[in-house]
């Protein structure tokens, strides 16, 4: 049998291999070879036959079978066996074999050799594929090679049991001991691996790190000498005497020193030290700056150092290097919280970041600046970060535009920027906009109620050019159903107002129906925007022949909102104006905000259009009918239905309350409108709109109605917008006394020929010393141009204490009623 | 913490040094995607690139890309220096190494690596003690085999 071919040959054969299927032949035919030459249990090549399959492994064939061999060489007496017994281990074996157990034995053996350089091997390879069993089993052994003098060995046995606790930690304590003196060795590498050890220690048990503390002094006197010693030609890099340990030892100072004073305070002049006199021509000095950096940041260090690191990371980012400027710019990310104004200052450089050409880097410097956006730079940055979003990646395109929303809800310096901020993003990026993103904007839409017009005219124009952009195009139909009625009547006062009809609002929007481009939530607030229409539109007809068609549509949400709304059409008809009224102001809640808008909205849910269906109404037919009433509508027959939150006796109060004033003969079933009811669901404030801000513009003033023991109420006062006859006055009651008043509750009453509706409070809580407000909204129809007179009632609880008062409000101004 | 260290050439992967355990399948398919991933970066762009919940470093020297997956807290500019320091070692070794030093002696360039880096931590910072110890070992190697050679060649064994 003649001698298996040599590694070098083999390589140099199946390099000469011109396709795959050459090389796989060739393969083939010696891993043949190999296997009958392994049968043959031939010890003589057995390493020279391990070393090929090692290579043809490499280039990706399997090599299994030469596991049993490798234990085979790792059991052998000779060192080139051994060497390369140990390396197939580490290539071809892992714990996930059952054979890998075999190698403990031997690995104990060779641990305890007369050869250091075959202990030496042992070591790496428990250190690099060791498994729990091997590791609990051999434990021992290495802990016994910790406590050697011989470098070497003390070394490698170091990090041999950094595996070991990291595979079995509860080995941990063990090592304890033989960790007592290691850092008084003068060699480098048992420091560096020392290191490691302590560090990986620390990390893991909050009473080693406790213990080790004490160890700070000795690390500070290490790290001084490593920089104040003159030239050591073994250790140097670049001019730096052992770059490597330098860091590792940052590290653990950082680890030792975090929360704790003592430890940061012994270790401040240090890395003032190392921050000051690092030289930074080249990476290595960088890195060790680098390093530095983290643990100034990471412990308690004093402020001075800490402005200190911040620049040293602020000169990192005019860096040439692209390397040294992607750290800087991670550090930066981690220390803006806490560091904010230091941070600030480099937001120049931050910014020019954005222009990098590396993808980490301008992700990092994204993240950045938009955590340095505030009440003072948004403007300029807000610029920078558009014209980003324009040019940037699509990855980058949902956070980027996220972001931007974010910070200009926090930020924004008026409305208008603020809409037209949105209408950039929607326009340039609208596909990329997250989907929670529709029902924010929206909220942020209605709640801007001067910027209605020019809102709905700019989305209008933007449909007109583009409607493949989902998100836009949703908040644009939901726009155009909520305020079509400006849109065609030329309202707009921000920018010149567009001539479009009735017809052409209906073609786009039923265009968004039947488009391709249209998903099926689009078609949805399509849907539901024209049906808006009917009662903002004249063309009704129109809108009536469309819901029809829609009713057979093979999408079932369109179906079914088109089938609702045609029975609205068809039987409800006289609740179309009240439930698709403008929409009110809607509360943001504090933590999530999407979510309370979904319900109000409408839109997103189909079960809360469900609840618009008349025969699941409870209370809000109530108050539809109520509004009716008070718009002057038709004799309608009124759904009796209990009000599940109205105290019985109120009505009682009610009567006494008004018994002076000829109470108004309007309806007053069991359900008397006026009094608050103080816990409604969503929908009933969506059904019950009112344009809430105050409208100075139109020039009523408002008035102090009440100011007594503390209590204050103001009215404010506009017109409702389709009837002149309604006045919409809304209270303010602050409390300027030390306490909260609680179970606050309003009640008023008016002359017999006004007719009041009193909607409900935003809260029954007015907080103390003026911090805060109870508004309520009360609607006043006075179809006689009478002078308004009102009695109110007040009543709530301060320190304990209920407290109850009745008033006369007679000092509306003229204008009020007129 | 070092999860796995290679070297590429040509898109061939060259060597390969994994400090975790997972089976060859998931080492093939992750070496594939960050070979993909580094093959893809383009000379301007940073030594950095983040991958899952990993960080790699890569470098590039002539023909062949030398990339360590490390994790999220490591060092990235001292992890540039470990692979140049290991670049360092291969160079005085084998005496301005090129690629096919790699190719034809790989078990070398393995013991190199085993002798600096143990467990995914440097072992030995000093370059000088690190090539003693290879050539030491190289030694003993020699002299294990030298006599049986002899002994072959005049037939006695």
């Amino acid at each position: 049998m003649p001698a298996p071919i040599r590694l070098r040959e083999l390589i140099r054969t199946i390099r000469t291999a011109r396709t795959q299927a050459e090389e796989r032949e060739m393969i083939q035919k010696e891993c043949a070879a190999i296997r009958s030459s392994f049968r043959e249990e031939d010890n003589t090549y057995r390493c020279r036959n391990v070393a090929k399959l090692l290579y043809m492994h490499m280039l990706g064939y399997p090599a299994h079978f030469g596991q049993l061999e490798c234990l085979k060489l790792i059991a052998s007496q000779k060192f080139t066996d051994k060497r390369i017994g140990y390396l197939g281990a580490m290539l071809l074996l892992d714990e996930r074999q059952d054979v890998h157990l075999l190698m403990t034995n031997c690995i104990k053996n060779d641990l305890n050799h007369s050869t250091q350089y075959v202990q030496g091997l042992a070591l790496c390879t428990l250190g690099c594929m060791g498994s729990s069993e091997m590791c609990r089993d051999l434990a021992g052994e290495v802990e016994k090679l910790l406590k050697t003098s011989n470098s070497y060995l003390r070394k490698k046995a170091a990090l041999c049991a950094v595996h070991v606790i990291r595979k079995v930690p509860e080995l941990m304590e063990m090592f304890l001991p033989a960790t007592k003196n290691l850092l008084s060795e003068k060699n480098h590498g048992v420091l560096h691996t020392s290191v490691v050890l302590l560090t990986e220690m620390c990390e893991r048990s909050p009473d080693m790190l406790t213990h080790f503390r004490k160890l700070v002094p000795q690390l500070v006197r290490i790290l001084k000498n490593l920089i104040m010693s003159g030239y050591s030609p073994e250790h140097d890099v670049s001019g730096i005497s052992d770059p490597f340990l330098q860091v590792r030892i940052l590290r653990l100072l950082r680890i030792l020193g975090k929360s704790d004073d003592d430890s940061s305070e012994a270790m401040n002049d240090i890395l003032a030290q190392v921050a000051t006199n690092t030289e930074t021509s080249k990476n290595v000095g960088n890195a060790i700056l680098y390093e530095t950096v983290l643990t100034i940041m990471d412990i308690k260090s004093e402020s001075g150092l800490r402005v200190l690191a911040i620049n040293i990371l602020g000169r990192f980012l005019l860096n040439n290097d692209k390397n040294i400027r992607y750290v800087a710019l991670t550090s930066l990310l981690k220390t803006v919280q806490t560091d904010h104004n230091a941070v600030q200052r480099h937001r120049s450089t931050i910014v020019d970041c954005l222009k990098d050409l590396d993808v980490s880097i301008k992700r990092r410097a994204m993240e950045l600046s938009f955590a340095l956006v505030n009440g003072n730079n948004i403007r300029g940055m807000m610029k920078e970060l558009l014209y980003f979003l324009d040019s940037c990646d699509p990855d980058f395109k949902a956070d980027c535009a996220s972001g931007v929303f974010l910070a200009a809800e926090k930020y924004a310096p008026s409305k208008r920027w603020h809409i037209d901020t949105i209408m950039r993003v929607l326009t340039t990026a609208g596909s990329y906009v997250r989907d929670d993103s529709v029902p924010n904007l929206i909220q942020l839409i209605t709640n801007s109620v001067e910027m209605h017009a020019y809102t709905v005219q700019r989305l209008y124009k933007a449909l007109l050019d583009d409607i493949s952009q989902q998100p836009l195009v949703q908040v644009a139909s939901w726009c155009i159903g909520e305020y079509g009625d400006l849109l065609v009547s030329g309202q707009c006062e921000e920018e010149e107002p567009i001539q479009v009809t009735e017809d052409e609002v209906l073609d786009v929007l039923e265009g968004l129906l039947v488009s391709n481009l249209s998903a099926p939530v689009t078609r949805g607030y399509s849907l539901t925007a024209i049906m808006k229409l009917s009662t903002r539109f004249s063309s009704v007809n129109r809108i009536k022949k469309v819901v029809s068609i829609y009713g057979s549509s093979i999408d079932v949400e369109l179906q079914q909102r088109a089938v609702e709304y045609n029975a609205l059409f068809k039987k409800y008809d006289h609740m179309r104006p009240a439930l698709l009224e403008r929409m009110p102001i809607m509360e943001k809640t504090a933590t999530n905000g999407p979510t309370e808008i979904v319900q109000t909205n409408g839109e997103t849910e189909s079960s809360a259009l469900d609840s618009k269906h008349p025969p699941s109404i409870t209370q809000p037919t109530n108050q539809a009918n109520d509004l009716l009433d008070l718009l002057g509508g038709n004799d309608v027959p009124v759904i009796q239905t209990a009000l599940p939150t109205k105290p019985a006796s109120a009505g009682g109060e009610l009567l006494d309350l008004l018994g002076d004033l000829s109470l108004s003969g309007g309806p007053t079933p069991a359900p008397a409108p006026s009094v608050p009811i103080s816990q409604t669901p969503f929908l009933l404030d969506g059904l019950s709109s009112q344009p809430l801000f105050n409208d100075t513009a139109a020039g009523i003033p408002p008035m102090t109605a009440y100011n007594k023991n503390g209590l204050k109420i103001e009215f404010t006062f506009e017109r409702s917008n389709p009837n002149p006859n309604i006045s919409v006055i809304t209270i303010h009651a602050s409390n300027s006394t030390e306490a909260d008043m609680t179970d606050f509750v309003f009640q008023a009453a008016v002359p017999k020929t006004f007719q009041l509706q009193l909607l409900s409070p935003s809260s029954n809580i007015v907080p103390a010393l003026n911090q805060g407000s109870v508004t309520q909204v009360i609607r006043v129809l006075n179809p006689q141009k009478q002078q308004l007179r009102m009695r109110i009632k007040l009543t709530y609880t301060l320190k304990g204490a209920p407290v109850q008062d009745l008033a006369e409000v007679n000092n509306f101004p003229p204008q009020s009623w007129q | 913490n070092r999860n796995e260290r290679r070297r590429i050439g040509r898109g061939k992967l060259r060597l390969q040094k994994w400090y975790v355990a997972l089976s060859d399948t998931q080492k093939k398919k992750i070496s594939r995607e960050v070979i993909q991933m580094v093959l893809a970066r383009k000379p301007k762009m940073c030594s950095f690139l983040e991958w899952r919940d990993l960080k790699i470093v890569y470098k590039r020297y002539a023909s062949l890309y030398f990339c360590c997956a490390v994790e999220d807290q490591e060092n990235e500019l001292i992890t540039l220096e470990i692979i140049h320091r290991y670049v360092e070692l291969l160079d005085k070794y084998f005496g301005s190494v090129c690629e096919l030093d790699i190719i034809f002696n790989f078990e070398k360039a393995y013991y190199i690596l085993d002798e600096f880096i143990l467990g995914g931590e440097a072992q030995e910072t000093s370059k000088k003690i690190v090539l003693k110890a290879i050539e030491q070992a190289d030694m003993l190697q020699e002299e294990a085999e030298a006599p049986r050679s002899v002994l072959e060649e005049i037939g006695l064994t």
